[in-house]
């Protein structure tokens, strides 16, 4: 039994490292040779398409003027037998590939695990001050009543055998044990409460006129991730949606990534909405929470940013474990919030601005506001 | 029924899952020694099919080095499983004894089958002349390999050893596969003609001058001048011949540390312990299911078990198409010899007649047949097998073809069913096991120890860019410039690789 545990073991090790290498996270040189087979499948009466990542070395091979074989079967000659698929030609076949039904099978946890190590981000630290209490239960002892299922076999069994020896109905050529039903020992348990971790997400957008399409393609692409990664950390985690323009609103997560509105800014009615959903949901003893939000940088005006900046001292950071405040760039918005933001708070730890130039910035956007642990 | 209870029963019958095994085993052995066969002592695993597919994908050695490329071939396995589209059903290594794996979750019907089936392959692995030199300890050897990796990796870190294995791996096949047969794979080489002391020519004493000519030719006289010259350049050569094993080259001179030659000659040792395998792939296989077919029908079937053999074994020799299916072809030559020696359909006489009808009904009962096999699984490998036993009758009965691929309709079609070009095009990739042959030229190119490879090309140009990456790796062993000698679309060329850039030189201008 060992010995298969260490076979496992063996091979895991090496399919690790295999899945190192294909992420790209290691032996970089190694890239150019990666090509993306795949193996045809059947998931009820769809076809799928299971990814089969290939790497092969190079070696001294025939190429492309060497694409003949023996086959067996009917037909004349000049009968196709088979699209050109290059499915065996390795690399550089240069035919376009066959349109199959995708099927990416990459699971949720895989993702966050790929961003995490990607981005190398650090596992986030909750609170201590947490949090919410969960039962559990926990085999710790032996009872002597219990019901059948549960009945430990081996004890009982020592049982039984210390009585028969005792009693002298033991014998070692024919030892048959019966157990009576006070040899009978059981499994009983505790009930213990366990902490779990709990975050909540409160996205906020600026939807007003001049965040368009591709602001909140980009928008919705961080928050994505960011959900995910936020997922992997929390067993428990809520997401909560709020948009605003010159008021503020709470939505659902469809209308959240679709509405567009125009009108005016003034973000203080986003924050001001945030505390209150805080205050009322989401006691901060109990809950990590998180509050992003997105706009282009436009505020209507500096008597709504001092207010905005009132409520961020005052109601927020002193409930939230860190204020996210993405700026993505547009063509209108000047930009000027995040100023204001990081001059008002330099290095406030609970406080990470970041600016979104365009999509490639993404990834290094997640990284500032999740690379610190927090 | 409580869990300890349960754990007792499934023993119970893991028990007898084995005693049934045990007792398959001994008959089927028993009908295989009937049979004339001699299959080494031959141990059979149960395994799960997790421990079937890690087994598999270290090439049926658990303990073999840690590579990720095994986990590549698991991976596949895996998913191969999982998704339900493929199963290994046998798995077999040669050593002795013979160590095979069953699938614990087959049914029985299916592991009678497989295990006739392996000792179909035990017996050719013992009798085969092309598997006369192998490592019958093979499996101490890959753990001694595997040891010595790992104590590598510690030494030297996980990096650097990879990269090089890596690049021992990308030579893998630079080997002899003419010489796996030999027991001294690198023989001392003999030289039966005596050195000539000078460059002089020895000459014919004409007894009058003008003789001389006719005594002497000219033409002859120049060709024995040649032949000295050559001599002496050959003496000069390093190494004085061409040499297409590669890695033992590479072992022997390349500037290494001695972890490095050691993987390289890991590498070599376990390419050459391969090699016979390969080489005899439509034999071996083809041998293995004549037997386990004939076994199980003539001997060992229960009536119940008829319809999943027959399942099971149409499924083994399915054919797709464009593909040869190496079990199916190779069982039907198997049949195809033994019939034709039982109804004595060979010898001058026959080949002479053309008379297909004559030819057709030609039955001089000999009989010869089940030696005939036999004598040919001891002798022959695949290539030869073909060369000798594909018939144009065969062809035709069994619809061979060849294909092509065209450019024109991206599509793969039938491009001929002439027997002779069905043969060349088969034989063609089962030389040099289908890879290109590459030669050492030289060891001292251009007086600067840097390496010349040639490679002899036969009609099909190499893949440049994967070769010259190959280039690359075999730099990284040599440490030297690595030059090869090739022809891309009938022009010679000469592929340099420097450690910095590539030079691509066209040979046909310099007229060398």
């Amino acid at each position: 039994m060992d010995r298969t545990n260490t076979y496992i073991k063996k091979i895991e090790k090496d399919h690790a490292r295999f899945r190192e290498i294909i992420r790209g996270q290691i032996r970089k040189d190694l890239r150019k040779y990666i090509s993306n087979g795949e193996m045809i499948g059947r998931q009820g009466k769809y076809t799928v398409s299971i990814p089969l990542p290939q790497l092969r070395l190079p070696t001294f091979r025939y190429g492309a003027n060497d694409r003949s074989g023996v086959g067996q079967g009917p037909g004349d000659v000049g009968t196709p037998i088979a699209a050109g698929d290059p499915a065996q030609g390795g690399p550089g076949g240069g035919d376009a590939p066959g349109q199959h039904i995708l099927e990416v099978e990459l699971t949720v946890a895989e993702l966050a695990q790929i961003l995490g190590e990607e981005l190398a981000l650090p596992l986030i630290k909750p609170k201590d001050r947490s949090s919410i209490l969960v039962e559990h239960d926990k085999y710790t002892g032996i009872a002597r009543v219990g019901p059948e299922s549960l009945r430990h076999f081996k004890r009982t069994y020592r049982e039984a055998l210390k009585r028969a020896v005792a009693t002298g109905s033991y014998d070692p050529e024919n030892p048959v044990i019966i157990p009576f039903k006070e040899d009978k020992r059981y499994r009983s348990w505790k009930v213990r409460e366990m902490p779990q971790n709990a975050a909540v997400i409160i996205y906020m957008m600026d939807v007003s006129g001049s965040m368009g399409d591709e602001q909140k393609e980009i928008v919705r692409t961080e928050a994505f991730w960011i959900d995910t990664w936020l997922r992997s950390q929390y067993k428990k985690l809520e997401t909560r949606y709020i948009i605003h323009d010159a008021a503020a609103k709470e939505v659902d997560r469809e209308t959240f990534y679709h509405l567009k509105e125009s009108g005016g800014t003034k973000i203080s009615t986003a924050y001001q909405l945030c505390s209150e959903l805080i205050r009322k949901d989401y006691n901060p003893a109990e809950w990590n929470i998180y509050p992003f939000h997105f706009s282009d940088g436009d505020n209507w005006g500096s008597e709504d940013t001092k207010r905005c900046m009132e409520l961020l001292s005052d109601d927020l950071f002193p409930r939230v474990n860190v204020f996210c405040y993405g700026q993505v760039k547009s063509a209108y918005g000047s930009g000027q919030f995040k100023k204001d933001l990081d001059d008002r708070f330099p290095k406030h730890g609970q406080l990470l601005t970041s600016e979104i130039r365009d999509r490639e910035a993404i990834p290094d956007s997640i990284k500032e506001f999740l690379g610190t642990g927090k | 029924m409580s869990e300890a209870a349960k754990r007792r029963e499934t023993q119970r019958k893991a028990l007898s899952q084995a005693d049934q095994l045990r007792r398959a085993q001994d008959e089927i052995l028993k009908h295989a020694h009937d049979y004339g066969l001699q299959p080494f002592r031959t141990v059979f695993e149960l395994v799960s099919h997790d421990e079937m597919n890690e087994i598999a994908s270290y090439g049926g050695f658990p303990t073999r080095y840690p590579h990720w490329r095994f986990g590549m071939e698991y991976e596949e396995l895996q998913k191969g499983y999982s998704w339900g589209l493929q199963k290994i059903y046998e798995l077999v290594i040669n050593n002795d004894p013979c160590y095979a794996y069953l699938m614990k979750s087959n049914m029985m019907v299916d592991q009678k089958m497989v295990i006739a089936h392996v000792y179909g392959h035990s017996d050719f692995f013992r009798n085969n002349m092309w598997f006369s030199q192998t490592n019958r300890r093979m499996i101490d050897e890959i753990a001694n390999h595997g040891t010595r990796l790992r104590r590598y990796v510690e030494r030297h870190g996980q990096e650097p050893v990879e990269a090089f294995l890596d690049a021992a791996l990308s030579l893998e096949s630079l080997i002899d596969y003419h010489s796996v047969y030999s027991p001294h794979r690198r023989r001392a080489r003999y030289e039966f003609v005596e050195e000539p002391e000078t460059s002089e020519i020895r000459k014919l004493k004409a007894s009058k001058g003008y003789m001389d000519r006719f005594i002497n030719p000219p033409a002859f006289m120049d060709a024995q001048r040649k032949k000295i010259e050559d001599q002496l350049q050959k003496k000069k050569r390093f190494p004085e011949e061409a040499t297409k094993d590669i890695l033992e080259f590479l072992i022997e001179y390349a500037p290494l540390d001695t972890w490095q030659r050691d993987i390289l000659s890991i590498v070599r040792e376990e390419a050459y312990y391969f090699a016979p395998q390969a080489l005899t792939k439509i034999m071996n296989e083809g041998w293995a299911t004549y037997w386990h077919a004939k076994i199980m029908t003539e001997k060992a079937l229960k009536e119940g078990e008829v319809i999943d053999f027959a399942d099971h074994h149409s499924a083994t020799l399915g054919m797709r198409p464009g593909t040869i299916n190496p079990y199916k072809l190779g069982v039907e030559l198997w049949r195809s010899i033994e019939e034709r020696w039982n109804k004595g359909q060979f010898g001058r006489e026959y080949d002479e007649c053309d008379d297909l009808a004559t030819r057709r009904s030609w039955d001089k009962k000999l009989g010869l047949g089940r030696e005939k096999i036999f004598e040919v699984r001891r002798i022959y490998n695949d290539i030869t097998f073909i060369d000798d036993f594909l018939t144009k009758e065969f062809c035709i009965q069994h619809k061979l073809f060849v294909y092509k691929y065209n450019g024109q309709t991206n599509r793969y079609e039938i491009a001929d069913r002439d027997f002779e070009a069905i043969k060349r095009s088969l034989l063609f990739r089962l030389t040099n096991m289908g890879h290109p042959v590459i030669v050492i030229q030289d060891g001292n190119f251009r007086n600067r120890a840097e390496l010349l490879l040639r490679h002899r090309h036969e009609g099909v140009d190499l893949e440049i860019s994967e070769a010259r990456d190959t280039l690359q790796n075999m730099y990284r062993v040599w440490q030297r410039p690595v030059s090869l000698e090739t022809s891309v679309e009938d022009q010679p060329r000469l592929l340099s690789y420097d450690g910095d850039k590539f030079k691509e030189e066209d040979l046909s201008s310099a007229g060398a």
